[in-house]
C-alpha cells in the first residue's frame, strides 16, 4: 500500500511515499534504492522475504545490479567480498545460522576493509530449531570488526540501511556495516514507512568511490602474507576507523534527519531521560516496547527514561558514562554471553568502571523468542527500582 | 603452440617464495603467458598464497585477491559479477586453487559457482596433498601414498574430481600436467575463449611432498602420464578428447608403463618397496588404474 504525502513524519523537507510493509520488504526497498551493483544472498528464515523482494526488483527492473544466488551464506559473503574488492557497492542479508556460517568471512571483509552492507535478522541459534527472535547470532559476531546497528522500527530499518552505506563507504571508515533487526517482530510486521524519492537517496549517498580495488592497470596483490609489524598496524587502523565512525554516526544521522525528518538517535535514542532517576537500556524491538512501559511508569510517577542502544559497535562508551553519571541503570538483554551475562550489561559496566558509580541491574529476557511485553518491562523496572533485583538475573524463564 | 612461441613477458616475478622445483610456479608462468595481463586472480589458502611473497611485496605482476581456503570459487563469482556490472567483459577471472581447496574444503563453493554458470576459469593445481600445511592427505592423495596423516600409506583411492566436474556439464574441462607446457598453454588459451565456467586441473608433482629430488619435477609428471596414473584430456560440449600419450593409451596404441616406473622414484611410496616389496598393494594400484582406463574406453571411445 502506497500513497504520496508531503512532509510525512516530523518535518521532512522532501516529498515522500508512504509504504506500509514488513521490515524485510522495507530493508529490500532501502537496499535497492541505495543502488548496490552486486547483491549475493542465500535464503534463510526469517530473512527470505528480503532476498525474494530483491529478486522481485530484478524482475521489475528497479534493481539493475547483479544478483548472485549463491549456494550458502559463506559463499554469499565471499561473493560480496569479491565484488566489493573489484570496486563496486555490495549488499547482502542473512540471519542466525546464516550469519554464523559467514563468521570467517565477516572477519575477512572487515580486515580487507570492504564497505559491505548487510541486514541481519536476529534469530535464535539452534539446536533445537527455533526461528524466533533473540540477538545471540549477531552478538557473537561482536569482534569481527563490523559496525553493528540495532533497529526498533521499520522506518529505522529503512533509514539505517541508507545511512549504513554512507558510513561504510566514508574514506576514513571503509568498514562493513551490519543492520540488525528482530525476527518477525520487525521482519514480518507491517508498519507505515516514509520512503523518499530516489533522487534524495542518490544525492545523499553519491557515487561509490572505492579506496582500493582489483585493477588490471594497477596489479597489486591483496591479502598476501603479512608479518607481525604490518598486521599490528592493520588492526590499529581498523580500530581508528571505528573511532572515526563514532564521529560520523551522529553527523550522518543528523544529515539524514534534516532530509527525512526522522531522528532515531545516533548511538542511542533517548526517551524521557530528562530528570530521570532511572534509565532503562535496551536494544532492538524491545526498545520500542520499552517506550510503552516508560509511559506507563511515568503515569504512575516513576521517574524513568529509556536509552535505546542503536549502535553496539562502535560502542557508545561516552554516552553510557553520561547516563551513568545521571541515573541508576536497568539493562535488558535479549542475548546471553554464557558464563558472564547479558552482552549489553557487561558493555555498560565496563564503560562505567572508574567513570560513574550508577547502580546497574541487568536482566536476561526473551531468549528463544519468548514474548517480552511492556508489562514485563514494567515488572523488571519496578523490581530493580525497589531494590529487589540481583545484579544480573533471568526474567520470565518459568513464567507464563 | 610451441614453447619457443610463447609470449616472452613473465608475470611470475623474481622473489617468489616457492620451493626449488615447485610445479605451481612452473605452471603459473605458462598460465599467465596464455591468459595475458588482463586477468584478476583469486587465490585461496594454498602454496600459492605463500609463493606470492610477503606484504608489501608480490611476485605476481597481475591483480590478486587472496581469500579463505574454501572460498576461491565464491570469491571469483563476486569478482566476475562486479566486472560485468562495470562492463569489463574482456577481463578473465582466474580462480587458482590447490587440490585441498578444490577436492575437499572448496568443493561446495566450486560446485555452486559452476552450477550458476559463473564466467571464470578455475584451475586446480593438484599436488595430491595439503602441501602448504606440510604434507597431509587430501581427497586427491592416491591410494597407498604416505603423508603425515596416512603414515602407513593411504587406505582409500583418490576422488575422481574430473567426473564430478563433468557431471556439472561445464562447457569446458581439461586435465593437463605441468610437464607438458604446450598442452597446458593450449588448454588455458582455449578456456579463455569459452564463456561460462571452465575447469582445468594440472597435475603438479611436489618434490618435498612426494619425496623426490627437486630436479625431477618434469619427469615425475611425465611418468604419471606414461604409467596411466594421470590422464590428459579435454571435455568440450560433452565430448571427451584424450591428448598426447593418454590418447595412445586409450586407443591401446601404446601400453601404459607399469606403475612401479612412477612410484619407485617417490619417497611417499617407499614403504611399498622396503623392507620388502608390497606386491599386494602395488597390484591394487595397477588394477585401479586399469579399471579407470576400461571405464574411459567404455564411456568415451
Amino acid at each position: 500500500m502506497q500513497s504520496k504525502s508531503n512532509k510525512y513524519g516530523t518535518g521532512g523537507k522532501e516529498i515522500m511515499t508512504i509504504m506500509i510493509d514488513t521490515g524485510n520488504h522495507i530493508a529490500a526497498k532501502a537496499a535497492v534504492m541505495a543502488k548496490p551493483d552486486v547483491v549475493a544472498a542465500y535464503p534463510i528464515t526469517p530473512q527470505t522475504t528480503l532476498v525474494e523482494d530483491i529478486a522481485k526488483y530484478v524482475g521489475t527492473g528497479e534493481f539493475k545490479g547483479e544478483y548472485i544466488c549463491v549456494e550458502s551464506e559463506h559463499s554469499a559473503m565471499c561473493a560480496c567480498i569479491g565484488a566489493s574488492a573489484t570496486g563496486v557497492r555490495t549488499f547482502t542479508g542473512t540471519s542466525s545460522h546464516g550469519l554464523l556460517l559467514m563468521h570467517e568471512m565477516l572477519h575477512w571483509a572487515a580486515l580487507a576493509r570492504l564497505p559491505i552492507v548487510m541486514c541481519n535478522i536476529n534469530r535464535v541459534v539452534g539446536p533445537g530449531w527455533n526461528i524466533w527472535p533473540d540477538e545471540n547470532d549477531s552478538i557473537s559476531q561482536r569482534d569481527t570488526g563490523w559496525i553493528q546497528f540495532y533497529c526498533s522500527s521499520n522506518q529505522e530499518i529503512f533509514d539505517t540501511v541508507i545511512q549504513a552505506f554512507k558510513l561504510a563507504e566514508n574514506k576514513k571508515v571503509i568498514l562493513p556495516v551490519m543492520i540488525n533487526y528482530n525476527a518477525f517482530i520487525l521482519s514480518h510486521t507491517s508498519m507505515p514507512v516514509s520512503i523518499p524519492d530516489q533522487k534524495v537517496v542518490d544525492d545523499f549517498l553519491g557515487k561509490y568511490e572505492p579506496q582500493w580495488k582489483l585493477d588490471v592497470n594497477n596489479p597489486i596483490t591483496f591479502g598476501n602474507i603479512i608479518g607481525p609489524d604490518g598486521y599490528f598496524k592493520v588492526r590499529k587502523a581498523m580500530d581508528d576507523a571505528h573511532a572515526h565512525a563514532k564521529k560520523l554516526i551522529p553527523e550522518i544521522a543528523k544529515q539524514w534527519m534534516e532530509i527525512s525528518g526522522f531522528d532515531h538517535g545516533d548511538f542511542i535514542e533517548y526517551y524521557k531521560c530528562e530528570g530521570a532517576d532511572y534509565i532503562l537500556l535496551a536494544m532492538g524491538a524491545i526498545g520500542a516496547e520499552s517506550k510503552v512501559a516508560i509511559d506507563e511508569m511515568r503515569k504512575k510517577g516513576i521517574k524513568i527514561g529509556l536509552a535505546r542502544v542503536r549502535t553496539f559497535r562502535p560502542s557508545p562508551v561516552q554516552e553510557f558514562i553520561k547516563i551513568g553519571k545521571q541515573s541508576d541503570l536497568v539493562v535488558i538483554d535479549r542475548n546471553i554471553s554464557l558464563g558472564l551475562g547479558g552482552a549489553l550489561l557487561s558493555e555498560v559496566k565496563s564503560a562505567l568502571y572508574n567513570k560513574a558509580d550508577a547502580k546497574i541491574q541487568g536482566f536476561i529476557v526473551g531468549l528463544g523468542g519468548k514474548d517480552v511485553t511492556y508489562k514485563d518491562i514494567e515488572t523488571i523496572c519496578k523490581k530493580a527500582i525497589e531494590g529487589k533485583a540481583k545484579e544480573s538475573e533471568w526474567y520470565g524463564v518459568e513464567a507464563k | 603452440m610451441a614453447i619457443k612461441d610463447f609470449p616472452v613477458e613473465e608475470c611470475v616475478l623474481q622473489g617468489s617464495a616457492a620451493c626449488p622445483g615447485c610445479p605451481a610456479t612452473m605452471a603459473l608462468r605458462v598460465v599467465f603467458k596464455a591468459l595475458g595481463k588482463n586477468i584478476i586472480m583469486v587465490v585461496p589458502a594454498c602454496c600459492t598464497s605463500v609463493i606470492e611473497s610477503l606484504y608489501p611485496n608480490t611476485s605476481f605482476n597481475i591483480p590478486v585477491m587472496n581469500i579463505a581456503f574454501e572460498a576461491a570459487a565464491a570469491g571469483a563469482s563476486g569478482v566476475e559479477a562486479a566486472l560485468r556490472v562495470q562492463g569489463k567483459k574482456d577481463t578473465t577471472v582466474l580462480a587458482w586453487a590447490g587440490d585441498g581447496g578444490t577436492y575437499d574444503i572448496g568443493i561446495q563453493a566450486l560446485s555452486g559457482a559452476i552450477e550458476r554458470g559463473t564466467n571464470f576459469i578455475y584451475i586446480c593445481y593438484n599436488n595430491q596433498i595439503y602441501s602448504n600445511t606440510g604434507i597431509q592427505r587430501s581427497g586427491a592423495t592416491p591410494y597407498a601414498a604416505w603423508t603425515t596423516t596416512t603414515v602407513g600409506g593411504k587406505n582409500e583411492f583418490r576422488k575422481e574430481m574430473g567426473d564430478i566436474i563433468r557431471a556439472h556439464h561445464v562447457p569446458y574441462a581439461a586435465q593437463t600436467c605441468v610437464s607438458y607446457p604446450e598442452d597446458l598453454y593450449n588448454k588455458v588459451k582455449k578456456a579463455k575463449k569459452i564463456k561460462g565456467p571452465k575447469f582445468i586441473e594440472i597435475l603438479a608433482p611436489c618434490p618435498p611432498g612426494w619425496r623426490f629430488s627437486m630436479d625431477k619435477t618434469v619427469e615425475m609428471g611425465r611418468m604419471a602420464v606414461e604409467t596411466g596414473a594421470w590422464v590428459l584430456y579435454e571435455f568440450e560440449n560433452e565430448i571427451m578428447t584424450f591428448n598426447g600419450k593418454s590418447k595412445l593409451i586409450l586407443e591401446k596404441k601404446i601400453e601404459r608403463k607399469p606403475i612401479e616406473e612412477w612410484i619407485k622414484y617417490q619417497g611417499r611410496f617407499r614403504h611399498l618397496f622396503k623392507p620388502e616389496k608390497d606386491v599386494k598393494r602395488i597390484k591394487i594400484i595397477e588394477d585401479h588404474i586399469d579399471q579407470m582406463w576400461e571405464h574411459y574406453r567404455k564411456c568415451y571411445q
